[in-house]
């Protein structure tokens, strides 16, 4: 579904991302994984076209996605920190995203109730507490049944209730058959999720496999482990 | 994009600032026109006022309402939009909330004490440079990320088009006394939306008289249909280019 092809993009001095190439299909749901500033989150704008890469192209559904904004109706977006309007309340927040992608036609309310939005539908966003944000964040990304779900560091700063339900939102959006790309420190709560890995190093792309090749090339049966083990390798 | 006019212009108008704006303007111009007893002296003490307040309230707070709406940009650059609708919007968003601020704040009182030409001719100078200055700060925001150097860089381009401009044409003038300057002054005066607008509403009152040769070239120009014209066509152009460079920056610029 997404294919990006020799991506570079450079900030100053800094190489954020280095000749990056990646095929993801449907039906994956993808970790990606790397240290701080190796890149992920600059994969991800670009992905979304909040970063016009320097080089290098990437298509959605074999077409090309500069220039094009009508893709991103197939994509929930979680950012790693949501930012709101101030003076917005949740309800309007959502009231307006309902508004903007109108042609939606049915929403996908599960995770309001299951995170208990409802019940501060009135809060305006900037009293909310960052787990709370978050949990908007995700909300919005899943709620209008997007084919594709780019989810950065969803679990950082959910309390451990909220971050099972939202394991559990994953996993059926993933049987449903959608592409989930994820990106994640806590690899504890990425194990029963995902079926591949995609490792970045400074901007590059280490390597993208199954998560059993990388099972059996280590010899770990726990991603943490795993991923420790290729870490100290290089 | 009419969905996101809405709710920046809903967003604006809340916005006590502009509040404290319209009503600032509402009891300058009461008192202006109550203070003087002829009311084309009140407009002109007015024109002055406005001449100043109006680009420096537009710059400023269009500056700081870009900087402020990062995240909801941002918000809506993921979302299924067009950029260039979104960054349109911002600004239909921002010049039609600062135009309705003028327009009850200074063009209410002029409509009920001066109700001619005169007095339509200042309401639309006011609304063309509160949009120009939207435009022109629109501008100024989306070249640098740092919100610290985009406010002080609106401060200097009002600085430079409300005191600075009028320093460099005297300086000119003074330079050049031998030569005849009166029709180059024309096309100067054309690259300060400000002073254009000075130009348009002085020849419409009698204080022209009082301007000399230049005033009297400005009148044989500015005066005429096809100088009336020219005015309003360059007052477009100086909201069209920044308008047009901004968009232009704001589609390739990285979130």
């Amino acid at each position: 579904m997404i294919i990006a092809s020799n991506v570079s993009k450079q900030f100053g001095k800094l190489k954020a991302l280095d000749n990056v190439s990646v095929a993801c299909k449907k039906g994956e749901c993808i970790a990606l994984i790397g240290p701080n500033g190796s890149g992920k989150t600059t994969l991800i704008k670009s992905i979304l076209g909040m970063v016009v890469p320097d080089s290098g192209f990437i298509t959605f559904n074999e077409k090309n996605i500069l220039h094009d904004w009508k893709y991103r109706e197939q994509i929930g977006y979680m950012p790693q920190i949501g930012r709101y309007p101030d003076n917005m309340t949740i309800g309007h927040v959502l009231d307006m995203m309902k508004d903007i992608r109108s042609n939606s036609l049915q929403t996908d309310e599960d995770l309001i109730k299951a995170f208990k939005l409802n019940e501060l539908m009135h809060k305006r966003m900037r009293t909310l507490s960052g787990g709370t944000t978050q949990k908007v964040s995700a909300a919005l990304a899943f709620l209008f049944d997007p084919a594709v779900l780019i989810l950065d560091e969803p679990t950082a700063g959910l309390d451990p209730v909220a971050s099972e339900i939202f394991k559990e939102k994953i996993i059926t959006e993933k049987q449903k058959g959608k592409l989930v790309l994820i990106t994640s420190h806590v690899l504890s709560d990425l194990d029963d999720l995902i079926t591949q890995v995609i490792y970045m190093q400074d901007g590059k792309l280490c390597f993208h496999k199954t998560i059993e090749a990388l099972r059996k090339d280590t010899g770990e049966e726990k991603l943490s482990k795993a991923i420790a083990n290729v870490m100290t390798k290089n | 994009m009419k969905k996101i006019i809405k709710y920046v212009m809903t967003d604006i108008l809340r916005n006590r600032i502009v509040l404290v704006y319209t009503v600032f303007l509402l009891i300058t111009s009461f008192s202006v026109f109550s203070l003087e007893d002829n009311n084309s002296k009140g407009l002109l003490s007015l024109l002055n006022v406005i001449l100043i307040v109006v680009p420096l309230v537009s710059i400023i707070f269009s500056t700081i309402y870009v900087y402020n709406s990062a995240e909801f940009i941002e918000l809506l650059v993921s979302q299924p939009l067009k950029r260039k609708s979104i960054w349109l919007s911002l600004f239909t968003g921002l010049a039609s909330s600062l135009s309705f601020a003028f327009f009850i704040g200074a063009g209410i009182p002029v409509l009920l004490y001066q109700p001619n030409s005169v007095g339509c001719m200042m309401i639309g100078i006011g609304i063309l440079l509160s949009v120009i200055f939207v435009a022109i700060a629109m501008l100024a925001a989306v070249q640098t990320r740092d919100k610290a150097k985009g406010i002080g860089i609106a401060i200097l381009l009002w600085l430079y088009f409300s005191l600075l401009f009028d320093g460099l044409v005297l300086f000119l003038l003074f330079q050049f006394a031998d030569y005849p300057l009166e029709k180059p002054m024309i096309a100067i005066s054309a690259l300060n939306p400000i002073d254009l607008g000075r130009i348009l509403i002085l020849l419409q009152l009698d204080v022209s008289a009082m301007m000399g040769y230049t005033g009297a070239i400005f009148k044989d120009f500015f005066g005429t249909y096809i100088g009336g014209i020219f005015s309003f066509t360059v007052l477009l152009i100086w909201i069209g280019i920044p308008v047009f460079f901004s968009t232009r920056k704001f589609n390739r610029k990285d979130l």
